[in-house]
């Protein structure tokens, strides 16, 4: 079932992977994020590796790649842009803003005012911007990837449930294992190895891909035990509210993709089990009675709890 | 999980309850008023109000979050409502009381409910509220609510088991709904193989069959009428062949010998445990008798009875009678002959059916030895007394005039109105004076026919006397008086007899306006004897004829739990079957899949329930490299028929092949 687009996920999944080592897992959940259209939140500590697996992902695919720093009095036109005159042609002209490019790295999101944090949620909700009574197309793909720092949370703005949302995934990228760490010492400069690394694929073949993720099949099984999940997550009493359809659609979608990655035509429990818990962490909180328990905890519970259909 | 797992403590080192939840408090406030609501008629007012007031008052608390009662305050409380019992009653033991401080201590109890283990124990309190309601009736209808009442309990006490599993609306009651329907193959093995003990196990309260009105074991002028006020159901028979005429059904009760000048007695005792002989002419009829509870030993029977129930013996004169007081619905079958012949007399009872009081009416012992000394033959005197009824002006009312102390001389000669005891109670009078032997017998005669069910329905309206002589030759031949003075009474009923029909009650009535509500009473009779029949009815005799007549032949309960258990376990096995071929489908693919894994479980390798097919064999793989590829190949290939877009035949044959070959 190999296609040449296969095996070029697969080049890109390699090609990130030789600067962001020891981290496959992760790259290939980005990865399967953007294959279905999603958002990514990176929630970890400074100097995980944050920044470059987004630049990383910018370059082998080849995006117009932006960084936008949140701070406090970061203001919704730094990222939209806005119209400024110009004297020579007497008229107002528009300066996008760092928002129009294909992936945006809006790191330390939590540090911005709510109002600049809306403006960019919105647009990553509606792929548009409407500035000044115009609305303008964001450009295809417009992939965000979002960073918190989950340990300082002084005069920060965190996020609403509801904000949390819109992020398909939400993943920490965690220590190196002592072999990457070893191997990250004792080679060359991450930048440096960073501008030499090829662009592995083109924007209409991102697209191609993100067509064929829409059409991966999904057999009727498969939904009984996605479903099973969501009755689960609503009914077990371990969560405060349950999974949302919103959350299943998204459940289903990083699925699908996360098959493609692997190379596959039909959604296996498999894919389901590899993208919950970047797909549903986010979105559940411990019911009253198991408030002593992560979040990642009852993730694996609510694994564990649902038999596989025969 | 149960409800105690996750206790919290607080910072001293107590023990914090969980608390009950509004919602399942309410819930169970709402089961517990529906469980008492049937008492209301029986508790004294002021504890049903109290019962309510506390009920309704705690949930006010509950919602609006409010504080309960101090603790302190909680047993002087229950002391207060326990004497008010005991003021109320004279005793806190028997049904009456029982039941009234069953339902005060469930009110003390919901105002020190605080946490979840208080909840489960109300839980229990409503449950044997439940079944206190059914010592005061069985009847469907009753039956019918308490089923109800158990469903919303069920749905409170899933409330509070499961407090947070965020249950709300109606969801409970589906799910009690749907563990009920689950329940009750269980629910009918129990109640067709639980060995039935014949008479109460552990003794009911005496209190608890009180207030059943029916025929006595004596009789005095207006006994009997006075049960002709009232239509509750006395018995209802299914005749196995086709029924005798109305006016052959006399139903036979209480034989009466002793007579003191106003009052009849019985003063017999059970002698036999077979039927007593007699020569039976003509055909026989058969039919079961399905009992209201009588309070009483003797059973009803046709005139005369050649067989006899389970437990049943009979007197000398016919007279059936169990081992113990009918206290529940019983349902038995006889045989009796409509004609019949019976044996001599016995010196000792002829003396005693030839016995007058020492004095008093002095006129009819007159009137009789006139009779004797004009013809002497017994058949002369018996009609000469039915000419006497047929040709005076003798009536036939509902509401006699009352008797004096010479009942049987004010009745012949003065008032002449009377009801069938009085005419039964002259007539045996008048026999014995003329020395003809003769007895009372007191039972029930007629009925109605409830053509809907086909078997008919005897009210205590029918209750009715009459009379027996002994005649050499033919033994004891019955004589009913009363159908010399109204013969429609035993032809058509008692509707059609009495002169003042207008006082009988209003099931007793036929004809007229309301006629269409009796045909309704009579469809509620109809459903009334079937649960009587097959519900109510089904003790200890029937279940054995029920387990002998399925081919067990004669059971004990030993052998009968035994049938409970293995058609428990069989049950069982079925549910478990019918669940294990869900999940062993007969679809190859899922066939092939279960083979391997059930083979790699024998070999310790055993699938978790979530484990998808590619994680499981890689871990296959991990653990026995040397299954490594076959292993492999099935998952992948299993994986893409169960959850691919198509299952091509020759894969799925290749899936069929390679586990079949798999040997771990």
């Amino acid at each position: 079932m190999a296609s040449p687009l296969e095996d070029r996920l697969d080049w890109v999944v390699r090609q990130v992977g030789s600067i962001i080592l020891g981290k496959e897992r992760a790259i290939r959940l980005a990865l399967s994020c953007l294959l279905a259209r999603g958002h990514l939140l990176i929630e970890d500590l400074p100097g995980m590796g944050k920044t470059t697996l987004a630049h990383t992902l910018a370059r082998c695919l080849g995006l117009h790649y932006q960084r936008i720093q949140f701070t406090s009095d970061l203001l919704p036109a730094d990222i939209l842009g806005a119209a400024v005159y110009e004297r020579q042609r007497e008229t107002f002209i528009f300066h996008p803003g760092p928002i129009f490019a294909q992936l945006i790295l809006a790191d330390e999101i939590n540090r911005a005012t709510p109002k600049t944090q809306s403006a960019l949620l919105e647009a990553m909700e509606e792929d548009q911007v409407t500035i000044e009574g115009e609305t303008r197309p964001l450009p295809e793909p417009f992939f965000v990837i979002a960073t918190q720092n989950p340990a300082y949370q002084i005069g920060t703005f965190p996020l609403p449930e509801s904000q949390l949302d819109r992020f398909l995934m939400r993943i920490e990228l965690g220590y190196p294992d002592v072999k990457a760490e070893r191997f990250l010492l004792e080679g060359e400069d991450r930048r440096e190895a960073l501008g030499r690394l090829p662009v592995s694929m083109t924007p209409a073949q991102l697209h191609e891909a993100q067509a064929l993720v829409a059409g991966i099949h999904v057999a009727p099984p498969l939904l009984d035990y996605l479903q099973a999940l969501l009755t689960f997550s609503r009914e077990s009493g371990r969560f405060r509210g349950g999974l949302s359809p919103r959350a299943g659609l998204a459940l289903l979608r990083a699925a699908r993709a996360w098959a493609l990655l692997h190379r596959r035509g039909h959604v296996l429990p498999e894919d389901v089990q590899a993208v919950l818990p970047a797909v549903v962490g986010h979105r559940l909180h411990p019911g009253d009675d198991h408030l002593e328990q992560s979040t990642a905890d009852l993730v694996s519970q609510l694994l564990n709890a649902i038999p596989l259909p025969v | 999980m149960t409800p105690w797992n996750h206790k919290n403590r607080s910072k001293s080192g107590q023990p914090l309850v969980e608390p009950l939840m509004p919602l399942a408090l309410i819930w169970l406030l709402i089961t517990l008023a529906l469980a008492v609501a049937p008492h209301a008629g029986e508790l004294p007012v002021w504890l049903t109000l109290l019962f309510y007031a506390v009920a309704g008052w705690r949930g006010v608390i509950a919602v609006r979050n409010q504080a309960l009662p101090p603790r302190w305050l909680l047993l002087p409380l229950a002391l207060l409502v326990g004497a008010g019992v005991l003021i109320e009653y004279r005793t806190l033991l028997g049904r009456d009381a029982g039941v009234a401080l069953l339902t005060a201590m469930t009110a003390c109890k919901l105002l020190e409910t605080r946490g979840l283990r208080d909840g489960v124990v109300l839980v229990f309190l409503g449950y044997l509220l439940v079944m206190s309601n059914l010592l005061y009736s069985q009847e469907i209808l009753m039956v019918a609510w308490l089923f109800a009442v158990v469903v919303v309990m069920l749905a409170a006490q899933t409330m509070i088991y499961r407090q947070h599993a965020g249950l709300t609306g109606f969801a409970p009651l589906r799910l009690a709904g749907k563990m009920l329907v689950q329940a009750i193959p269980v629910m009918l093995i129990l109640f067709v193989l639980f060995p039935r003990i014949p008479g109460p196990l552990w003794g009911l309260p005496k209190d608890a069959y009180q207030g059943r009105t029916g025929l006595s074991e004596e009789m005095s002028p207006g006994s009997v009428s006075e049960l002709s006020k009232s239509d509750e159901v006395a018995f209802r028979v299914r005749f196995m062949n086709s029924p005798p005429p109305l006016r052959q059904l006399y139903w036979r009760g209480p034989v009466l010998w002793n007579f003191d000048g106003r009052k009849w007695t019985r003063h017999e005792e059970l002698q036999a445990n077979t039927p007593v002989a007699f020569t039976p002419e003509g055909a026989v009829v058969e039919y079961a008798v399905i009992m209201e509870p009588s309070n009483r030993r003797w059973l009803l029977a046709l005139d005369l009875p050649a067989s006899l129930p389970p437990r049943t013996g009979m007197t000398p004169s016919f007279q059936l009678l169990r081992d113990q007081p009918v206290n529940e619905v019983y349902r038995y079958e006889v045989h009796s002959y409509p004609a019949y012949r019976t044996g001599e007399l016995t010196t000792l009872e002829r003396s005693r059916a030839l016995r007058l009081p020492g004095r008093g009416n002095p006129r009819a012992q007159e009137l009789a030895a006139e009779w004797r000394a004009r013809d002497p033959r017994p058949e002369a005197l018996v009609n000469a007394a039915l000419t006497l009824f047929r040709e005076q002006a003798f009536y036939y009312t509902l509401t006699p005039p009352l008797l004096g102390v010479n009942s049987v001389d004010d009745f012949l000669f003065r008032t002449r109105q009377g009801f069938c005891e009085h005419y039964a109670s002259a007539f045996v009078f008048l026999m014995r004076s003329a020395g003809v032997p003769a007895r009372i017998v007191t039972g029930y005669q007629g009925g109605e026919r409830n053509a809907m069910g086909d078997y008919l329905i005897v009210r205590q309206a029918d209750a009715h006397a009459w009379a027996e002589v002994w005649l050499p030759e033919r033994g004891w031949v019955r004589v009913d008086p009363t159908s010399a003075v109204a013969p429609n009474r035993i032809h058509e009923g008692l509707y059609a007899a009495v002169a003042d029909p207008g006082s009988l009650p209003f099931l007793m009535r036929r004809g007229g306006s309301s006629e269409w509500l009796r045909q309704l009473a009579l469809s509620w009779d109809l459903l009334n004897n079937s649960w009587n029949e097959w519900v109510l009815a089904y003790g200890p005799d029937r279940q054995k004829e029920l387990l002998s007549g399925l081919g067990f032949g004669p059971v004990d309960w030993g052998e009968m739990t035994i049938a409970m258990i293995v058609a428990l376990s069989g049950f069982g096995l079925i549910f478990t079957a019918l669940r294990w071929r869900r999940r062993f489908a007969r679809d190859p693919v899922a066939r092939s899949w279960q083979r391997f894994c059930a083979r790699l479980a024998r070999r310790g390798l055993a699938r978790g329930p979530h484990e998808g097919p590619l994680a499981f064999t890689e871990r296959v793989a991990m653990q026995r490299p040397e299954l490594a590829v076959p292993a492999q190949e099935i998952g992948k290939l299993y994986g893409a028929l169960r959850y691919g877009p198509v299952a091509p035949a020759a894969a799925v044959r290749r899936l069929q092949q390679l586990t079949r070959r798999f040997r771990a």
